[in-house]
């Protein structure tokens, strides 16, 4: 009875010490590249190791050709489409672990304002490392400023004048070509379909956004936020064209053309029906004055093909 | 068979003490930064004199700053979750008792979910007034306004009734879920993605802010729950029987509530929602060493503290540079244990 017992007593704290064995050992392997490199490098600026946080800011430092320098980047980071298989990944930008961010030995610091949580920022920021936040504003003109930030940060600022003034020439030259657009057509942003049911960008999503910029009305305006629409509202919708979000490996066009209601469509009739990637779309980054581009192409050929 | 528990609870307690002080250690000592304890005299050092060293600072901020309020909020949260398990299960004389199930919990979750989905327009002046502090208080309000509503429908000015409480804790709660979920559904999706790394927990935002607002709180329930033993004892009877030795019922009922309100809020508030403490700690304890609560609350309180700790160290190093919730960890240690101990001894404490 004596050993019986003890033994179930020694069974069960047993498994916060495996559990500590265990943890012991990840230390031990983690520990040692830790060590090796964990002081954080001053010098000449284009030596600068850059832990990038924010989708956009990766984007945008490889844009800047500073791809290189970048030593660690958070999961938002999906473009180029390698960055998250070559770099260390921090985690996601709105839930950073402070200690595992300060454990990448870099110069500079480059955070979305939009991370959090406050503490482990507010951590990052009083540690030696340089730490600088950039404006996170899904706009045309949000974007330029991100660029030039990012491009000040760096040392890189003629680069950053450069991509910047292009894409706002891009930019003037879209709003220019808007304003012959005599009927502007009702687009539909399509997430996704789940389960018979189709998940649409309302108002205020970064779809909105595009859809804005390429000179069209957002056919599902009337509420805010990506939401789970009936087919019976796709066809009260009546929207001119559909535009599906395509994802790695993931056909939503299949699924969404299987939809019944969708064979009602007039968009469907007459074409209108297309994916484009995600990333591409809605990232709001560089790329994003050649996305509405695209769409307006698309839909107004008419306008778009009049050359200066 | 009463001898042999008094001695397995004897070495129970000695084998929990000596790992909680490893496990303390260890938590301190381990981080994705690689800086270890032998860090701590320039850390201290540093704290002292402004240090210039970038080295000593370092050691300074990851050692004092982060790892150092994590891991006494780690403590807490894990000896009041326990806790708060023992006393909902010796109240309800119910072994599947949890803090959640009465509807703190998702009291405590729909006011912080409501923080963070509002905190832009409708709940604007509230998170301007606190800060990053908003959170925290608003859990642990809604923790409290749960607990005081269930009280008044539990008692209606007479005596608290078990089964009445229990029932209108499973009602609350899931009126609060359902509230939750309306908030979530009217959020963006960067809302949503917060809202749903908050509900798996986390100690990755701990701070000496935090440590100062649950102070209080340990401190009552430090005070406070030696009081209660003798109720829970006797509540183990039977509350007739409890009321025969002499036992204020119904005045320990609302003492009891009360404190795991506390205990429950001050957790949800600082580290999120962290569930399995609450039922897998107590079922160890009275397995191994009976049901006598003079063992079980202190017990308890000391392995809850050592399993979020380990729970928080897999959390941080398992990923790093990133981090997992918590919420997580504790799911995938407390769940199989718990298996392990109903197959093996049978669900008879």
């Amino acid at each position: 009875m004596h050993i019986l017992s003890l033994s179930k007593i020694f069974c069960q704290p047993k498994y916060s010490f495996v559990v500590f064995a265990l943890i012991v050992t990840f230390t031990v392997l983690s520990g040692k590249s830790a060590f090796s490199k964990s002081k954080p490098e001053e010098g000449r600026i284009s030596d600068q190791k850059i832990v990038s946080i924010g989708g956009d800011i990766t984007e945008i430092l490889y844009a800047l050709g500073l791809g290189s320098r970048i030593v660690a980047v958070d999961t938002t980071s999906l473009f180029p489409e390698n960055v998250l298989k070559e770099k260390p990944n921090v985690g996601y930008m709105r839930a950073l672990s402070a200690e595992g961010v300060l454990s990448i030995p870099a110069s500079i610091i480059l955070v979305s304002e939009g991370a959090g949580p406050p503490n482990a920022v507010a951590a990052l920021k009083a540690s030696s490392t340089k730490y600088v936040a950039i404006p996170d504003d899904p706009s045309a003109e949000g974007i330029t400023r991100k660029i030039e930030a990012i491009a000040a940060a760096t040392g890189v600022v003629p680069e950053g004048k450069r991509i910047s003034a292009k894409i706002s020439a891009d930019f003037a030259d879209l709003a220019k070509k808007q304003k012959l657009i005599s009927q502007k057509k009702r687009v539909l942003f399509v997430l996704g379909v789940r389960s018979g049911r189709i998940s649409v960008g309302g108002k205020g999503t970064s779809a909105d956004g595009i859809l804005q910029l390429a000179g069209v009305e957002n056919a599902a305006k009337y509420f805010n936020g990506f939401k789970l629409i009936t087919s019976e509202a796709l066809v009260a919708m009546e929207p001119d064209a559909v535009i599906l979000m395509k994802r790695r490996g993931n056909h939503s066009g299949d699924a969404f053309s299987k939809l019944q209601a969708v064979q009602l469509l007039s968009a469907n009739k007459n074409g209108y029906i297309r994916e484009m990637s995600g990333l591409y779309l809605l990232g709001f980054g560089p790329r994003t004055p050649d996305a509405a581009r695209e769409v307006m192409e698309w839909l107004y050929p008419e306008i778009t093909s009049k050359k200066e | 068979m009463l001898q042999t528990r008094v001695k397995a609870s004897k070495i129970l307690i000695l084998i929990s003490f000596v790992s909680l002080i490893v496990i303390l250690i260890a938590s301190l000592s381990i981080g994705p930064t690689g800086i270890s304890l032998t860090s701590l005299l320039p850390a201290v050092e540093a704290t002292i004199w402004e240090s210039s060293s970038v080295e000593e600072r370092r050691a300074r901020l990851v050692l004092i700053d982060l790892r150092l309020p994590r891991t006494l909020i780690g403590a807490f949260v894990g000896a009041a979750l326990a806790v708060s398990g023992v006393m909902m299960q010796g109240l309800f004389r119910n072994p599947l008792a949890d803090p959640g199930l009465v509807g703190v919990s998702a009291g405590a979750a729909l006011a912080a979910v409501a923080t963070i989905a509002l905190g832009d327009d409708l709940l604007s002046g509230w998170v301007s007034l606190f800060g990053i502090y908003a959170l925290p208080i608003s859990a642990f309000l809604g923790g409290l306004t749960t607990t005081l509503l269930l009280v008044a429908a539990a008692g209606r000015g007479g005596p608290l009734m078990v089964g009445t409480l229990l029932l209108a804790g499973i009602a609350f709660g899931a009126l609060a879920g359902a509230l939750t979920g309306l908030i979530s559904y009217a959020s963006d999706d960067r809302e949503l993605r917060d809202l749903t790394l908050w509900s798996m927990g986390s100690l990755s935002g701990a701070s000496w802010d935090k440590v100062a607002a649950v102070l209080p709180f340990a401190i009552l329930l430090l005070v406070a729950l030696p009081a209660t033993i003798k109720a829970l004892n006797g509540f183990l009877l039977g509350e007739a029987e409890a009321f025969h030795l002499g036992i204020n019922v119904e005045r320990m009922k609302f003492v009891i509530v009360g404190l795991t309100a506390a205990a429950v809020g001050a957790s949800v508030a600082v580290a999120g929602v962290v569930g399995f403490v609450g039922i897998v700690v107590p079922h160890m304890v009275r397995l191994i060493a009976g049901p006598n609560h003079t063992i079980v609350i202190p017990a308890s309180a000391v392995i809850g503290a050592s399993l979020i700790l380990a729970a928080d160290i897999a959390a941080r190093m398992v990923v790093q540079p990133a981090e997992l919730p918590i919420g997580i960890v504790m799911a995938i240690i407390g769940a199989p244990i718990f298996l392990h101990l109903i197959i093996r001894r049978g669900f008879t404490a």
